[in-house]
């Protein structure tokens, strides 16, 4: 065999190397920089404080109570009859985010709705038993709620949220 | 690129005349870089006022990395400190108030600077060939001092820093699946709290130097590629030019004292007249403010944000009104470099900048009624300016001449 082949075939498994070794320190950076950006997600101590329970023996009908989970406002709220019944009156078709008023509280507890007290808009804290459908109002960009919670009019694109909850009894709800 | 090289005469180095500073230079060339910047680079001798704009911002930039410097020293970043920490920094620390002055209202003074400089650029097409990458920077340069702002606002932790906070990181929620787990990584949490007034701090105590990188490539650019003036002509002989020293020094100089002047007038007599004063209450989770309001150098993209009905398409259209930015140097298709020949484009450019400053007045009025439509016509004008006017205007535009020379339109003014 001529020296000249030899060479070749060389340079072609010096590539292979060259090649195996830029894909291996790509693949290390990539693994390197994962711990980084996992260190800015929620901390165990921050995802572990995602339960509280509330007392709702003393809400009036027709008012709510506020309360603090993960962070953020929810609010339990006693409807009045008429409320429920408004709620129930919406065609779904006419909805943003299509969604019974059945399905957004507990069967037998249609009196009570809990909801995170987001705008799920832009994250701003809206006013309870306000605005054109007598539900929320967002004063930051306008967005408003009905007595169900859902979105109705305005930039937001889903009705306001709701936790993860149980009826530990009658009158104690576990959020979270 | 001008196609000679042009330079001053530039005859008695110091290092040809101090064996000191040969044997300095030899090792580190600082006294020959220090040379070409200010004796041998060719700057266009008929540079204005608008051109003082640029070092302007530069100085803004050290008196808030300066007044930074001693408020972090005093500064706790901490939900449960943070706001009287400031409160601390206004009473208790010696001089601790004018530091704080001097940063908040220093911030609004650069945007001015920052607005300034843009607007320059963008009437004497400064982006144009072969500036583009300076160009370039220079906006990455305003994406990283909005990021930088926006986050000093949030440290004093009052009630317009959450919720500034809470609404700015929420846009990012608008983006389809990935969305909402961009924003609690941001957050570190399940809202804005700890976590986040922490790595804010970080960040904004870290972009600023980030910054100060930007501005030497900004320059490594501009001297490699040249200053615009206001003829927007290329330098073509050693008459066109004159060194920076004395005479861009005396001249920045001028900028600089009417810049203080400005700045000292709202530092001692109207400090808190650029910001909000719900900022003077401390954070509240479970209460909103009921009328949000971002800084005044944000409002106009603000607005454009508010006036799109849907939630990512404002998030877009806002984003998309900064990408119109990057795009300059290929929008405008006209041959003509500085506005002042271009009869047509000068009335369209004064109708732009009137139209963002009503954009700015829109961002600050109440989202609703006529204020609504008013910020989608103004958003339209903003959009059709880029995208219909600088593309489609030559091909209707009369140009007025162009001077033969820098020197002959030096001349034609002196």
């Amino acid at each position: 065999m001529s020296q000249k082949t030899d060479s070749v075939k060389d340079e072609n498994r010096r590539k292979i190397l060259t090649k195996t070794a830029y894909t291996t320190t790509g693949i290390g950076a990539a693994c390197a920089i994962y711990p980084f950006v996992m260190s800015m997600n929620p901390a165990e101590d921050v995802q572990a404080l995602s339960s509280v329970e509330i007392d709702i023996s003393g809400i009036e009908v027709g008012s709510a109570k506020k309360i603090m989970w993960r962070g953020k406002p929810v609010s339990v709220r006693r409807r009045p009859q008429n409320e429920i019944d408004e709620a129930n009156k919406v065609d779904l078709n006419t909805l943003r985010d299509p969604q019974k008023d059945s399905d957004r509280v507990k069967k037998g507890k249609e009196e009570w709705l809990v909801t995170i007290e987001i705008c799920t808009h832009l994250g701003c804290v809206p006013t309870p038993e306000s605005g054109e459908f007598n539900g929320w109002f967002c004063p930051c960009h306008g967005s408003q709620y009905d007595t169900s919670a859902r979105i109705r009019k305005g930039p937001a694109p889903k009705n306001l949220a709701i936790p993860p909850y149980e009826f530990l009894s009658d009158t104690v709800i576990k959020i979270g | 690129m001008s196609d000679k090289h042009i330079e001053n005469d530039y005859k008695e180095s110091l290092t040809e005349r101090s064996k000191v500073a040969k044997w300095v230079n030899d090792r580190l060339p600082v006294i020959s870089m220090m040379e070409n910047v200010l004796f041998k680079h060719a700057y266009p001798k008929n540079l204005s006022y608008w051109w003082s704009f640029g070092s302007i911002a530069g100085i803004a930039l050290m008196v808030q990395i300066i007044s930074g410097l001693f408020l972090s020293m005093h500064y706790t970043a901490n939900t449960e400190m943070a706001f009287d920490s400031v409160e601390h920094i206004m009473r208790d620390v010696q001089f601790g108030w004018l530091m704080r002055y001097i940063h908040a209202v220093g911030a609004s003074m650069f945007f001015v600077a920052l607005y300034a400089h843009m607007g320059r650029g963008m009437f004497y097409g400064s982006y144009k060939a072969p500036r583009e990458i300076l160009w370039w920077m220079g906006v990455v340069m305003f994406l990283l001092t909005m990021a930088t702002a926006f986050m000093g606002y949030v440290l004093p932790w009052g009630q317009m820093s959450f919720w500034g906070a809470t609404v700015i990181t929420n846009l990012f929620s608008a983006f389809p699946i990935v969305g909402e787990s961009i924003v609690t990584w941001l957050w570190g949490g399940f809202s804005v709290d700890n976590p986040t007034l922490n790595r804010f701090f970080t960040l904004h105590f870290l972009l600023p130097f980030v910054i100060v990188g930007a501005v030497l490539i900004h320059l490594v650019s501009l001297h490699t590629s040249g200053s615009n003036n206001p003829s927007g002509v290329k330098l073509k002989t050693k008459k066109d030019s004159i060194p920076f020293h004395p005479y861009f020094t005396i001249k920045d100089m001028v900028g600089f004292v009417a810049f203080f002047l400005v700045f000292g007038y709202f530092l001692f007599f109207y400090p808190n007249a650029l910001g909000h004063p719900d900022n003077y209450i401390p954070a509240n989770p479970m209460v909103t403010p009921p009328h949000i309001v971002p800084e005044w150098y944000f409002l106009p993209f603000y607005a454009i944000l508010r006036a799109v009905p849907d939630k990512l398409g404002g998030v877009l259209m806002m984003f998309g009104a900064i990408a119109m930015l990057f795009a300059l140097p290929f929008l405008d298709r006209s041959k003509i470099t500085s506005g002042a020949y271009r009869p047509l484009f000068k009335k369209f450019f004064t109708v732009f900048i009137i139209n963002f400053l009503i954009l700015g007045w829109l961002g600050q009025a109440p989202a609703e009624g006529i204020y609504i439509m008013a910020s989608r016509i103004t958003t339209f004008i903003y959009y059709a300016y880029f995208l219909i006017v600088l593309p489609f205007l030559p091909r209707f535009e009369k140009a007025l001449p162009e001077p033969e020379s820098i020197d002959a339109h030096y001349k034609s003014k002196h």
